[in-house]
């Protein structure tokens, strides 16, 4: 049989998947054991019971001076950042994409801005902003915001375009206004959309997020992992790294799953 | 009295003659059918009956005055894809032209207006024969089933006119056979006028009362657009059938 005609089992196709995370933990393991078997003190690839002792001592154990616990008070922190610089972020794109996407006279005023303004590489306004905002969450969220809401603007602008121009002749011809137009043929095709947008955003989301706390905050994880680097705490920063990955999949599997229970139609639609 | 008049009417684009020359009265509750080959722009004047474009030269009346510049209320549309919103339930698509019409902020009926708006709604899709499949998405229908939803939609806007794109193309032929006797029904107990876009010729004499073939001359001469070659009157409304009605 052809190599495009071959399907593993669902046992197989599970095998499969966890395949490249054995792998790449066994690799790890292996070289680790190699380095700490010629010199004890190795801090370049930890073992995992160092590793487990340093999350023990971040996630578990009150911290001396503040009396937190350091793991979750960073997590919160950036969490909160992420979380409002996301909602910020989606807020503005779907009020100024779906009105930019529908009406012809916003398109020619806008859609060249926007165009513009997408290029400006986000980091490089870093400093404007801490000038201006100060060092504070404000110019974090911001940087979150300036990072994700331009291209989740392009992206709902041309999935407004690229609906079918039958649907929106179809609903003046049922008596629509523009108004009504956009609350009940427009915004609920796009919310599932919108969720896809976000979903793209989330990577970018989280370098704007850890870059912003390398450079100036006083907690968060991108802080945590930027301030132990300076002892080579590489027992610290791979669980940190690895906590933040799995952080950033349960958000892609949730978004993903509001989509699927929220918008039944969008899956069959999307076929069609 | 709701006629379309077509006076003169050219479609000219970048220098290329798509219509030349089209004159045609359409009588209150009749059934136009549209025929000729692709490519022959039928479909661009059925475009400018629903105001989607905008005649070259020339002029289209709807009882006496100048069509509106955008779609309206009262000419309601069929098309071949597209014709019902995705995102609505069968009952939720056929209750939108009432909502939009009684809810102006909020395009959404709520607590008993809604109610009994559900009743109409059922009571369509009862007479479509769609009862059965209120809940189900578009996605879950099939060809027929959502043509005669889009059908049924556009009857609950009460339209005046009802625009038809070659609405049954892509249904297979016991399907169209069967939306065919729907669209008669549904003609004859509505009085509105039709005026169907279809390449399908037998299809154009089943249902018409008047058949228009649209032609270009043979030579692909850019200068030379399509004309109307044939008027061909199918037979007057049946005055037997008035009784059904």
């Amino acid at each position: 049989m052809r190599l495009i005609n071959r399907h593993p089992g669902k046992t197989g196709a599970r095998l499969l998947a966890v395949l490249p995370f054995i792998a790449l933990a066994v690799l790890y393991l292996a070289a680790s054991a190699v380095r700490h078997a010629a010199n004890p003190d190795d801090k370049l690839l930890p073992t995992i019971s160092q590793m487990a002792a340093a999350v023990n001592l971040m996630a578990f154990t009150q911290d001396m001076a503040t009396g937190d616990y350091l793991m979750l008070t960073d997590t919160l922190s950036s969490l909160q950042r992420l979380i409002e610089g996301l909602v910020i972020s989606v807020g503005i794109s779907f009020i100024i994409g779906i009105a930019v996407g529908m009406l012809p006279y916003l398109r020619k005023l806008c859609v060249p801005f926007i165009a513009a303004f997408s290029m400006v590489p986000p980091l490089a306004i870093l400093p404007i902003l801490f000038i201006i905002a100060g060092i504070g969450e404000t110019a974090k969220v911001t940087l979150i915001v300036i990072g994700t809401a331009p291209f989740m603007i392009r992206d709902l602008i041309m999935r407004v375009e690229e609906m079918p121009k039958a649907q929106l002749i179809k609903a003046q011809t049922l008596g629509a206004s523009s108004w009504q137009m956009a609350l009940r043929v427009v915004v609920p095709q796009m919310l599932p959309r919108l969720i896809d947008s976000l979903r793209l955003s989330l990577g970018p989301a989280w370098i704007y997020l850890i870059s912003a706390e390398a450079i100036a905050a006083q907690d968060g994880l991108g802080y945590r992992i930027f301030l132990v680097r300076r002892y080579f705490a590489m027992d610290v920063i791979i669980p940190y790294v690895i906590w933040i990955t799995l952080l950033a999949f349960i958000f892609d599997v949730a978004l993903r799953l509001v989509q699927r229970y929220a918008f039944p139609w969008f899956a069959g639609a999307k076929s069609q | 009295m709701s006629s379309i008049e077509i006076k003169d009417v050219w479609q000219i684009y970048d220098g290329r003659v798509v219509l030349e020359k089209i004159n045609l009265n359409i009588e209150q509750g009749s059934f136009v059918s549209i025929v000729g080959p692709s490519g022959c722009g039928k479909t661009t004047l059925l475009r400018m009956l629903m105001s989607e474009e905008f005649c070259t030269r020339g002029s289209i009346s709807l009882d006496g005055e100048a069509l509106p510049a955008e779609p309206t209320l009262e000419r309601g549309v069929v098309f071949q894809r597209y014709s019902v919103f995705p995102h609505l339930t069968v009952l939720d698509n056929v209750l939108l032209p009432m909502e939009l019409k009684a809810s102006r902020w909020l395009g959404k009926l709520l607590g008993p207006k809604r109610y009994n708006a559900k009743e109409e709604a059922r009571a369509m899709l009862e007479h479509v024969g769609l009862r059965h499949a209120a809940g189900f998405y578009p996605a879950q229908l099939s060809g027929g089933m959502q043509q005669r939803l889009a059908l049924a939609q556009a009857l609950m806007a009460k339209p005046r006119v009802l625009l038809l794109d070659e609405p049954f193309s892509a249904l297979d032929p016991g399907t169209r056979a069967d939306i065919h006797v729907l669209t008669k029904r549904l003609w004859e107990e509505t009085k509105m006028t039709i005026v169907m876009v279809t390449h399908d010729i037998s299809e154009a004499f089943r249902l018409g009362t008047r058949v228009i073939v649209l032609e270009r001359p043979a030579s692909d001469d850019p200068a030379k657009g399509a004309r109307i070659t044939h008027d061909i009157p199918v037979r007057p409304r049946a005055k037997d059938k008035k009784g059904a009605a």
